[in-house]
């Protein structure tokens, strides 16, 4: 094989061109289908087909870019555990190499390599270890009570990640990429929080209308997204990005004004909700945890019945499978992407809800943290899956709230933490990586090089021709 | 060059595509590689070109054993390939496109394409090509494409010439030019191999067939040998190509088309002016090169193209202006042109893929729930019923074979009861055997007192199925014509003839022969 095979593929570069649009059209997407289906077998979902070069498509994606998204998005759970395997063992070289005790003993290293080794051990373990104690069980707590604090931490974390986490993987099995989970918890936080501090309403009322408003603002705000790419065909990538800044800075506008600011502060804070209008604890007031965790776990079942079991789930997987195959079996695709933006951005905004009724009880521009990002990483993680995306959502819960404790007793920086979040993330993008550290076969591969060749025929040839 | 392929065999994990097959391609010899879709032959062709390792087998050149370890090797031995898809890069010219690969510079590294450009010329003129080395490819009809991709192999040097379905792309006419090319090739001392499943071709061009099934050699066959018998061979069990179809009983016309016209994105008429009826109990084919409107005209009628004026009526309530999914409800099936693409969700399973357009209807849906229970069921009864070869009904569509992904679409649409049917390209890269199985239920429809439509660039299927023929020119209708017309009216009218003028001449031209 010639060097040239490993350009990376692009269907516009090999596709021939047949006299007529409608032909060109059907070249490419027939290349298309065959890169995709060289993609998947590469990424080992499927045995390679017997015959690549004839075999008939496989369902197109929406496009090239879609396609690959798709494959990220929803590839092979053992990758994406071993990403995070790998990811770990990363992040603790990383912890031994920028540690004291590992530096002072490697300046010795050549007479004594053992020292530094051992210190490289101890760093590495330790910050586990910690990170371990901080995010599910305290050995050292005196009581029950403090032993299985981290776990209900880890819990609270992982609440708004769960629900800000689902509204991404929805939204993408009806082919829209979400990035914009951040503006629709934010927005969604902000109609939940006016409802809190403003109203004064009898306990339970109140509640129910805060997580009501909260979900209409994030549904309404990514409804839009969605209405203006059916609409306008806008791109919702571009639509999100530009919304999260709309958000964030329409939040610090609201918190400069009456409605919103606490009265008597000038700095952009709201007042504090009514107790009302707040979660109530789950397991008592020793704990943060509240009700909002019950909440992301009735989401992630309704999530599932929606995809799997209802009509509307159907259509939406349809429409991000195959739209034009959607269209042509009498689904309104433009219904479509709205109602996927809406349902998604409802999601997002019971993650605001969580933590503006749950943690935080007040409104702030800093509300939303960085959930509606990280919910992107928890829905890739969770191959977007429902289940999958609730037990990514704990892990990344884990993560952050181990990494305090961590940060705390061993001195290892919580950026650490951030790292590994992104090794994983980096895995997952690159699953032939993960299959050659870890010797996976890539089936039907004859050899290592040619594990995606059978169907990157056409680009092969193309080049070495 | 002598080409021998010795005992190759090519197992994918436990799937064996190739099996000790044996091969030998004399010099000057046209080698023809018959077989359904699946039956092995691209894989082996794969093999010989380098893109595969075999599992097991060799490859003799001049009875030197050889290992190829990639397109180069096969190439610089003497063997080029054509492959179904073209590999051109469409914004390039001619030239660039043949020399991509073996740039020759100029000092700096500029790249030198005259000797490039003088090749091709030579190439073009031994053969009759009719290449321009500066034309962009993208400009060009696919006819000519091809060519550059033939030039492409001449190039360098190639003795062997692999064509991988190259007449799957092609007009009529232009195939007859493809015929003659690979006599002239052939007479240069070229050898060729040509993979193909339309018998006729094969016949017509072939030295030796060789006919694999399922991955083996099943035999070889001199061309003089009967369409049937070949065919059967092919499949592997006994076929009869002619579909024995009663006459058809036209009742009550119920489908009437007037005036249509569709315009595209550019203002252009893609459809022009279109008037036409249909009537219960008979099949309407619709012939012409694809790309003359056909496409636009189907999915007018099933709601999916904008821009659309004109009248469409079923049993007197207008179509035009509703959507797909009413039109679906009317009672109007539709095997879309693409099945791949417009057809199936390929990563949906084939159980979901039976109820594409029916998933909200009773019974496998009360209200927004979906009943699992009920989408198995009907699973099972239609691949028992249309003999739908799958793993099982919770494969993805996408890994069954054409011919098996038409059946699901055909099950799905004649699963419940219509007012119209309509099929494009209705057996478009599906095996000859699953032919003889569609165009049955299509004609049981039919008799059933259905009005359909059938969308055909493949004029053996329009004379097989058709009982009427409209032709379509441009956007245009030439004519109706009956069914029993001939291939020389049909072919006339394709090329933009009117009925009438076309029947006159083609009635001249027999007139003056006898």
């Amino acid at each position: 094989m010639t060097p040239q095979d490993d350009r990376p593929v692009s269907p516009a570069s090999d596709g021939g061109t047949p006299p007529t649009r409608r032909q060109t059209k059907d070249a490419a997407r027939q290349d298309e289908v065959r890169l995709e289906n060289a993609a998947e077998t590469a990424g080992g979902e499927l045995p390679p087909p017997a015959v690549p070069a004839t075999a008939a498509g496989i369902g197109a994606g929406p496009g090239p870019e879609a396609g690959l998204m798709q494959r990220i998005m929803t590839g092979n759970a053992l990758v994406a555990f071993l990403s995070v395997v790998l990811s770990l063992i990363l992040g603790g070289l990383l912890i031994a190499v920028t540690d004291q005790d590992v530096a002072r003993a490697s300046s010795y290293f050549f007479s004594r390599p053992q020292d530094t080794l051992g210190a490289a051990w101890t760093a590495a373990s330790s910050a586990y270890f910690a990170l371990f104690q901080g995010s599910v069980f305290n050995f050292e707590g005196d009581t029950f009570t403090r032993m299985v604090y981290p776990l209900t931490q880890t819990l609270t974390v992982a609440t708004p990640l769960i629900c800000a986490g689902l509204g991404v993987a929805l939204a993408f099995r009806a082919g829209l990429f979400n990035i914009g989970a951040q503006g629709q918890i934010l927005i969604g936080a902000t109609f939940a929080g006016w409802i809190g501090f403003t109203l004064h309403l009898p306990v339970g009322v109140h509640l129910l209308l805060v997580i009501l408003a909260g979900m209409v603002g994030g549904a309404v705000w990514a409804g839009l997204v969605g209405l203006l790419k059916a609409r306008t065909g806008a791109h919702e990538v571009i639509l999100t990005i530009m919304f999260n800044y709309i958000a964030t800075n329409l939040v610090l506008y609201f918190l400069s004004t009456p409605a919103f600011q606490r009265p008597g502060s000038t700095n952009p804070i709201s007042p504090q909700l009514d107790a009302s209008a707040l979660y109530p604890p789950l397991l008592g007031p020793a704990f943060r945890l509240h009700w909002g965790f019950v909440v992301a776990v009735l989401a992630t079942i309704f999530v599932w019945w929606l995809l799997n079991r209802s009509t509307i789930g159907f259509e939406l997987r349809a429409v991000g499978a195959n739209a034009s195959a959607a269209r042509t079996a009498g689904v309104n695709v433009s219904k479509g992407y709205i109602l996927a933006m809406a349902i998604a951005g409802a999601l997002a905004g019971l993650a605001g809800v969580a933590q503006v009724s749950g943690t935080e009880k007040v409104l702030t521009s800093g509300v939303a943290a960085s959930f509606g990002f990280d919910a992107i990483t928890v829905a890739l993680l969770g191959r977007s899956s429902p289940w999958g995306t609730f037990a990514a959502g704990i892990l990344f819960g884990a993560f952050r709230a181990g990494g305090v404790a961590m940060q705390a007793s061993t001195g290892t920086s919580i950026d650490i933490v951030l790292v590994v979040q992104s090794l994983i993330v980096l895995f997952i993008a690159a699953p032939p990586l993960v299959r050659a550290l870890f010797r996976l076969p890539a089936p039907g591969a004859t050899r290592a090089g040619k594990g995606s060749a059978p169907t990157r025929t056409p680009a092969s040839t193309g080049a070495a021709a | 060059m002598k080409l021998e392929l010795i005992g190759i065999t090519k197992r994918f994990g436990s799937l064996v595509a190739n099996d000790s097959i044996d091969l030998v391609v004399e010099p000057g010899q046209v080698h023809s590689l018959l077989g359904e879709n699946g039956a092995g032959k691209s894989t082996l062709m794969n093999v010989l070109y380098g893109l595969y390792d075999p599992t097991e087998g060799e490859i003799l050149v001049n009875d030197e054993p050889v290992t190829f370890k990639g397109p180069g090797d096969a190439m610089a031995a003497g063997i080029g390939m054509v492959h179904q898809h073209f590999m051109l890069v469409p914004v390039f010219t001619v030239a660039e496109n043949v020399a991509l690969g073996n740039e020759a510079t100029k000092a700096g590294g500029m790249l030198n394409l005259q000797t490039t450009r003088t090749r091709i010329r030579q190439i073009s003129d031994q053969y009759g090509f009719d290449v321009d080395p500066d034309a962009v490819v993208e400009d060009l009809p696919v006819g000519v494409q091809q060519r550059v991709e033939i030039i492409k192999a001449l190039v360098r040097d190639a003795e062997v010439l692999i064509l991988d379905e190259p007449t799957a792309v092609l007009t009529p006419k232009e195939t007859d030019e493809l015929l003659g090319i690979m006599a002239q090739l052939k007479a240069d001392g070229k050898s060729i191999v040509f993979i193909s499943h339309k018998l006729r071709e094969v016949k017509a061009v072939s030295d030796v067939i060789t006919v694999v099934r399922r991955g083996k050699v099943v035999g070889t066959a001199d061309p003089s040998a009967p369409t049937t018998e070949l065919a059967s061979l092919m499949v592997g069990r006994s076929v009869s190509l002619t579909l024995d179809k009663k006459p058809a009983t036209p009742g009550e016309v119920t489908f009437r088309v007037r005036d249509l016209t569709v315009q595209a994105a550019n203002g252009q008429r893609v459809v022009d002016g279109l008037s036409f009826d249909v009537a219960q109990g008979e099949i309407l084919a619709v012939a012409g090169v694809q790309g003359n409107g056909q496409t636009e005209l189907t999915e007018a009628i099933m709601g999916l193209q904008d821009h659309v004026t004109g009248s469409i009526t079923l049993d007197g309530n207008e179509l035009v202006g509703r959507k797909v999914k009413d039109i679906i409800r009317a009672g109007v099936g539709f095997v879309p042109e693409d099945r791949s693409v417009e057809g199936l969700v390929g990563t949906f399973s084939v159980a979901e893929n039976l109820i594409l357009n029916r998933y909200d209807d009773a019974p496998f849906a009360k209200g927004l729930s979906m009943s699992p229970s009920a989408i198995d069921k009907n699973a099972d009864e239609k691949i028992a019923e249309y003999d739908v070869r799958t793993q099982s009904a919770s494969a993805a569509a996408g890994t069954l074979s054409g011919g098996n992904q038409q059946k699901v679409v055909m099950a799905r649409e004649f699963s419940r009861p219509l007012k119209l049917f309509i099929a494009s390209q209705p057996t478009r890269g599906v095996d000859v055997g699953s032919i003889e199985f569609l165009h049955r239920r299509i004609v049981a429809e039919r008799d059933g007192g259905t009005p359909v439509i059938i969308v055909s660039t493949e004029l053996d299927e329009v004379l097989e199925l058709a009982d009427r023929i409209a032709v379509l020119y441009r956007g245009r209708l030439m004519g109706i014509v009956p069914g029993t017309v001939s291939r020389d009216v049909l072919g006339l009218m394709m090329a933009g003839m009117p009925a009438d003028e076309a029947l006159a001449q083609a009635h001249d031209v027999q007139g003056g022969n006898l």
